[in-house]
């Protein structure tokens, strides 16, 4: 029996998403001159659509849950509201530790930069401090693979050497909650099996993983949770395959 | 069970932080944006860095050739080639940090729509990388005003150096109202070239301040030197141009407390600056 004292389950929460509602507004004028234009011809300036309504659940450290939806359904814009990319019309988001994404890999990178310079420069626009990329580099280079080819330019790379340098990268950064969003999109098969086999390692680690995929399978034997959204709302919030098994009905 | 959320230690709202503060606590990352920025600006082209001489130097040959030969400014003012490119290089160091950190949310656009970082990073780096640049035509300056026999006062080099503050704090803060503006509207980007085109022109910086005293009545002047660039750029002459004269050149009085005005008015732009930004920087990632 637990006794009344003990301490709320609160310490242990990594994300909190309560009442949680984005609207987007679709801007029909880019400048001011439409803009005037538009407002003495009485037309509207704009119009809107609910991508997420009223959701509300709490993710527990340690936990890897699936945010799973059909295009269009909100799960996404969930993930960048929990990134802090986009802010919450109403309700709150709170998270607590370092929160860092594999939103979409390599969005920090230069092509006209080094491989080498790259890695600095997208690890520590994750969050990373110096000391921690340098102790972590060699660790980096190895997992992606193309060691020799670090000091070359990034217009150079194939478009999969660039994305497993972007993924080792991300997979990489000293956080508490690990944001990813398909991660299936990276490289040939091997190297995503290496992929999937490192977000386990991590998650084993006592990380927290909130996952973004439309790979059903493959999240169903990640994660232990599922939380589906349809047309903005939470509709089930469970265990992953029975999650799996209400998206396929 | 339990409606609102616990607040205890350790929780934040994702997406929101502290400003300019957190550009510091980023220091590392904003030395790398910098460093890239510098790196990437010339690369592929032949001259490179050279860019950053030629280009102030056909700017400087222009200007000498049509004022200070056309119209006889170099008889008229003494040492009118280290007048013309003191006041150059302090409105280009301007002209590049406003207007590029007026661009650098919109160019880095597709970064800010992915991960969260604290934006106020671009416009400061864009600030940054434009006063690097200002570092060469910097010391091509020193060179020629320590041949023609260059020897400042403590309180001169001082006033250099408020210049240089003036003209970046202002270009920040200015950079943070028209970037944050042209997330949502790119008519600010074009008005910030309008801005930028009416600068040199608006300071002392081609003809010789005692000029405009002969035209312009007294209010006028004091609206003139309340322009902080003005401020700016008579101080780099106070301390460039006016010892390398001889005593025979003339300077506007109260100068140091139009620098300090031009500080103040610079700072209270910062401030507004970072209001707006704050204000639009919720809709940064679904307006860009």
């Amino acid at each position: 029996m637990p006794r009344t004292s003990e301490p709320a389950t609160r310490a242990t929460e990594r994300i909190i998403v309560d009442g949680v509602s984005k609207r987007f507004l679709l801007r029909h004028t880019h400048s001011l001159k439409e803009t005037a234009i538009a407002a003495l011809r009485r037309r509207p300036l704009s119009s809107s659509f609910d991508a997420l309504h009223d959701v509300s659940f709490r993710i527990e450290h340690g936990e890897s849950v699936a945010l799973l939806g059909f295009n269009g359904s909100g799960k996404s814009t969930l993930l960048k509201l929990i990134a802090g990319v986009l802010r919450p019309d109403a309700g709150e988001v709170l998270t607590r530790g370092r929160v860092a994404g594999l939103i979409e890999v390599g969005a920090g990178f230069h092509p006209e930069l080094s491989g080498r310079e790259n890695v600095y420069l997208n690890a520590a626009i994750l969050g990373m401090s110096r000391t921690e990329i340098e102790a972590r580099f060699d660790e980096i280079v190895a997992f992606s693979e193309i060691e020799e080819f670090i000091d070359t330019e990034v217009k150079n790379y194939s478009s999969g050497m660039f994305l497993r340098l972007a993924f080792a990268v991300a997979i990489h950064t000293e956080v508490d909650v690990l944001l990813i969003d398909e991660i299936l999109s990276v490289g040939d098969e091997p190297f995503q099996r290496k992929c999937l086999a490192k977000i386990r390692e991590r998650h084993g680690e006592g990380r927290t993983l909130v996952v973004v995929s439309h790979d059903l399978d493959m999240v169903a034997d990640l994660c232990d949770r599922g939380i589906v959204i349809s047309k903005g709302r939470l509709t089930f919030d469970g265990e992953t395959h029975e999650a799996v098994r209400r998206m396929r009905a | 069970m339990t409606t609102s959320p616990p607040r205890d230690a350790g929780f934040i709202s994702p997406g929101r932080g502290a400003g300019l503060v957190d550009v510091y606590q980023r220091r590392y990352l904003l030395s790398l944006l910098v460093r890239k920025e510098v790196q990437v600006r010339y690369r592929g082209s032949v001259l490179g860095w050279a860019w950053s001489y030629v280009k102030p130097a056909a700017q400087f040959a222009v200007f000498f050739i049509a004022l200070g030969i056309f119209l006889r400014l170099n008889q008229s003012q003494v040492n009118y080639p280290i007048y013309l490119f003191s006041g150059i290089i302090l409105v280009n160091l301007y002209i590049e940090a406003f207007s590029n950190s007026t661009r650098s949310l919109v160019d880095n656009g597709a970064l800010i729509k992915k991960i969260f970082l604290p934006r106020e990073l671009f416009p400061v780096s864009s600030t940054i990388v434009a006063f690097v640049n200002f570092l060469p035509q910097l010391v091509i300056l020193l060179v020629v005003c320590l041949v023609v026999g260059w020897s400042p006062q403590p309180v001169q080099v001082l006033g250099i150096l408020l210049g240089v503050l003036i003209v970046l704090v202002l270009a920040i803060g200015l950079g943070m109202l028209f970037g944050a503006a042209n997330v949502s509207f790119r008519d600010s980007q074009n008005f910030v070239e309008l801005i930028v085109m009416v600068v040199v022109w608006a300071s002392p910086v081609l003809y010789p301040f005692a000029q405009v005293r002969e035209v312009f009545p007294d209010w006028l002047i004091v609206v003139y030197q309340l322009n902080p660039i003005t401020a700016a750029v008579e101080l780099f002459h106070a301390g460039f141009w006016y010892p390398t004269t001889g005593g025979a050149g003339r300077l506007p009085e109260n100068l140091v407390m139009y620098g300090l005005i031009g500080l103040g008015v610079a700072l209270i732009t910062l401030a507004v600056g970072q209001l707006v930004f704050r204000r639009l920087e919720g809709r940064f990632a679904q307006d860009l």
